[in-house]
């Protein structure tokens, strides 16, 4: 994951609540076995029907829930391969959030009113170390958990930090509290 | 200090501060092959193959289709060959196609047993939410946290609100916990449980089965939650007990389950309460699983809407579903009814199913499917003849795997089909381009296909 410091850059806008990851990249794109390339099919149906148009900006303004349903990896790296860096919403989608920062896409929440006013703005700069999303209106704070600005920040590998934990998990192991649970290879 | 059921498995289970261990880790072909990429390409192995356990469930054909190799798309089939590479490289047991334990990856790891309270469950599916029955903290994860876990056992987590759902009452005849659930993602939003492991609660939860807990469960990452949670209770130890990955010092595991309920007096980030005894079967009018009524009534007026947003939106539902306002919900026809999917392919379902449609016709104009959750699901209908009940009554028997639920293998609607659905989801395209779903519970489906027509379970003889 390349390290996150500054996005910059034109907004595309997608005034929907409730988008879900089957919309962002419908199932049939799902059975590909690589991580790459996605970007050519996102939004398949609505781009093809001419129901919505998008541009590869850097920043995409959706609306609430965005990323809503399908725990589809997928659906953030088509967003990120299409070209967008950071999504800004009112709300988004535990699921599809955490896998959003896993990538180094970054998900900004941000109320109706100021995501409004980005998408009006046309264009913003965001900044992962201020927690600031600046535009022609103002700017505007987002919150984002430490060790997620941190991750982002530094393009840190979240497998290999946890594996410097391996101590601490060999002795949760040993102390017999992961003891419990199914044996499968013996099912 | 009193603790919620959540705290006391969170607690349980956290090496360090925001470091959880999981218990049992699920995987299936779709969201797995990247996973397994990305460990080969950093030099990582598996940690714990042991409490990993992976089928083919998304991709596989239900026609009969026995090994990955005869799988007829060719996408699909190195999907699912794939699966059965990396599961052989790294140690992983694996029920893939062909196998008598083959099934829908949360129709399994109950039925295995491989499922019990207390522990931590995760797979690379927004419905594994479906084990919280078990008094489980059980989760869907993306690739990357697919690879995390497989590498590490443990993932690294936010820890979520609480909430507690409590209905009073008991649910009325032919009214299933299919439609405890949707009535409650009707009431709170599908955005409604964002942020919160949601335990659901209180007499009409405690009467419901394991089966109808894993329903309630299953759905509730259709309002949002983090996690489904119900407390562990007889029950749930006597579905359990005796099952292939049931634990071997059983007494003892009951021991500690019986110590995990939410104590008297903890207290939630969220509290809600619903009457069970005013739940109605529910039917989707349009495309999430917020946008659902009760059968009485009818389609909704767009104008009627909270919002210009609201509007907007369920304008654009309606478009999509073909649906004009006002029209009664029992004059909606479907021409496709699909009985399965992680939601309702258990047994009971199918049980369900059967008694209403035995004796009875499928409509001339409907065209109708059962696909059992599971071989085992399948094997057990089978023994109890509900095949030839669904067969003789027109409806196709077949085998077991996601199947209609998201169109993933030939089982799809055609362009502006509409289906009743026991399944989760009714986004656009979901069951098939420019398909048409509403969800219903097993009953409801099961009765519409007879009439050709969704009717009021309640009063239809």
């Amino acid at each position: 994951m390349r390290p996150l410091d500054v996005i910059e850059g034109g907004v595309s806008v997608l005034d929907r609540a409730d988008v879900d990851t089957d919309q962002i990249i419908p199932k049939q794109f799902l059975k590909r076995v690589e991580r790459t390339g996605f970007g050519e099919f996102l939004f398949y149906d609505w781009l093809r029907s001419g129901e919505i148009e998008l541009e590869p900006n850097p920043i995409l303004v959706a609306g609430r829930n965005f990323g809503c349903g399908s725990s589809r990896e997928h659906a953030p790296w088509a967003l990120e391969d299409f070209g967008f860096e950071a999504i800004v919403a009112p709300s988004f989608a535990d699921i599809f959030y955490v896998n959003c920062t896993k990538i180094g896409l970054l998900p900004v929440e941000l109320d109706e009113e100021h995501c409004r006013a980005v998408a009006a703005a046309g264009e913003a700069r965001i900044d992962v170390d201020d927690q600031t999303v600046t535009c022609a209106a103002g700017v505007f704070e987002f919150e984002i958990e430490p060790d997620v600005q941190h991750r982002l920040l530094h393009g840190l590998d979240e497998i290999g930090i946890t594996l410097e934990s391996a101590a601490a998990i060999d002795a949760f192991e040993a102390a017999g509290r992961a003891a419990r649970g199914p044996v499968t290879t013996e099912l | 200090m009193p603790k919620t059921m959540f705290d006391k498995i969170w607690e349980a289970h956290e090496v360090s501060e925001g470091l959880l261990y999981v218990d049992l880790h699920l995987v299936h072909e779709v969201t797995s092959p990247q996973a397994f990429d990305g460990l080969r390409m950093a030099g990582r192995g598996v940690r714990r193959p042991d409490k990993t356990l992976a089928t083919a469930d998304h991709n596989v054909p239900t026609d009969g289709t026995m090994a990955a190799r005869l799988i007829a798309d060719e996408l699909s089939r190195v999907q699912v060959e794939t699966l059965e590479r990396n599961c052989e490289e790294f140690g992983i047991p694996l029920y893939s196609l062909g196998s008598d334990r083959q099934g829908i990856v949360h129709v399994i790891g109950p039925e295995l047993g491989a499922t019990q309270p207390g522990m931590t469950i995760v797979c690379g599916d927004s419905h594994t939410s479906t084990h919280g029955a078990f008094g489980a903290l059980a989760f869907g994860i993306g690739t990357s946290e697919v690879e995390h876990v497989l590498a590490t056992q443990c993932l690294v987590q936010k820890r979520p609100q609480t909430m507690r759902i409590v209905y009073s009452g008991e649910l009325g005849a032919g009214v299933t916990s299919k439609d405890l659930i949707l009535a409650t993602i009707g009431r709170l939003g599908t955005g409604g449980m964002v942020g919160h492991a949601v335990e659901y609660a209180g007499p009409a939860v405690r009467s419901l089965s394991m089966p109808g807990r894993m329903t309630v469960c299953n759905m509730t990452i259709e309002g949002g939650g983090r996690a489904g949670m119900i407390a562990p209770d007889e029950t749930t130890f006597e579905w359990v007990r005796g099952r292939s990955a049931a634990p071997p010092d059983f007494d003892a595991a009951l021991e500690r389950w019986r110590e995990l309920p939410t104590d008297e007096g903890a207290s939630f980030d969220r509290d809600v309460e619903i009457d069970a005894t005013g739940v109605a079967p529910m039917v989707t009018w349009g495309t999430n699983p917020g946008m659902v009524v009760e059968v009485t009534d009818s389609v909704p007026d767009p104008a009627a809407a909270d919002s210009p947003a609201d509007r907007e939106s369920a304008e654009r539902a309606l478009a999509y579903m073909g649906l004009e306002p006002g029209t009664p919900m029992t004059e909606v026809a479907p021409e496709r009814v699909f009985i399965g999917s992680c939601t309702n392919s258990r047994i009971e379902d199918l049980r369900e199913a059967a008694a209403i449609v035995d004796g009875r016709r499928v409509a001339g104009s409907v065209r109708a499917m059962v696909v059992p959750g599971s071989q085992q699901v399948k094997a057990a209908a089978e023994g109890e003849g509900l095949d030839e009940v669904f067969r003789s009554a027109g409806f196709e028997w077949r085998e077991a795997g996601c199947s209609m639920c998201l169109g993933m293998n030939p089982d799809i609607l055609a362009e502006g089909e509409r289906c009743a659905s026991t399944s989760n989801r009714n986004f656009e395209g979901r069951q098939g381009k420019g398909g048409r779903t509403h969800l219903v519970s097993p009953k409801m489906a099961a009765a519409a296909a007879v009439e050709g027509h969704f009717v009021d379970i309640r009063d239809w003889t």
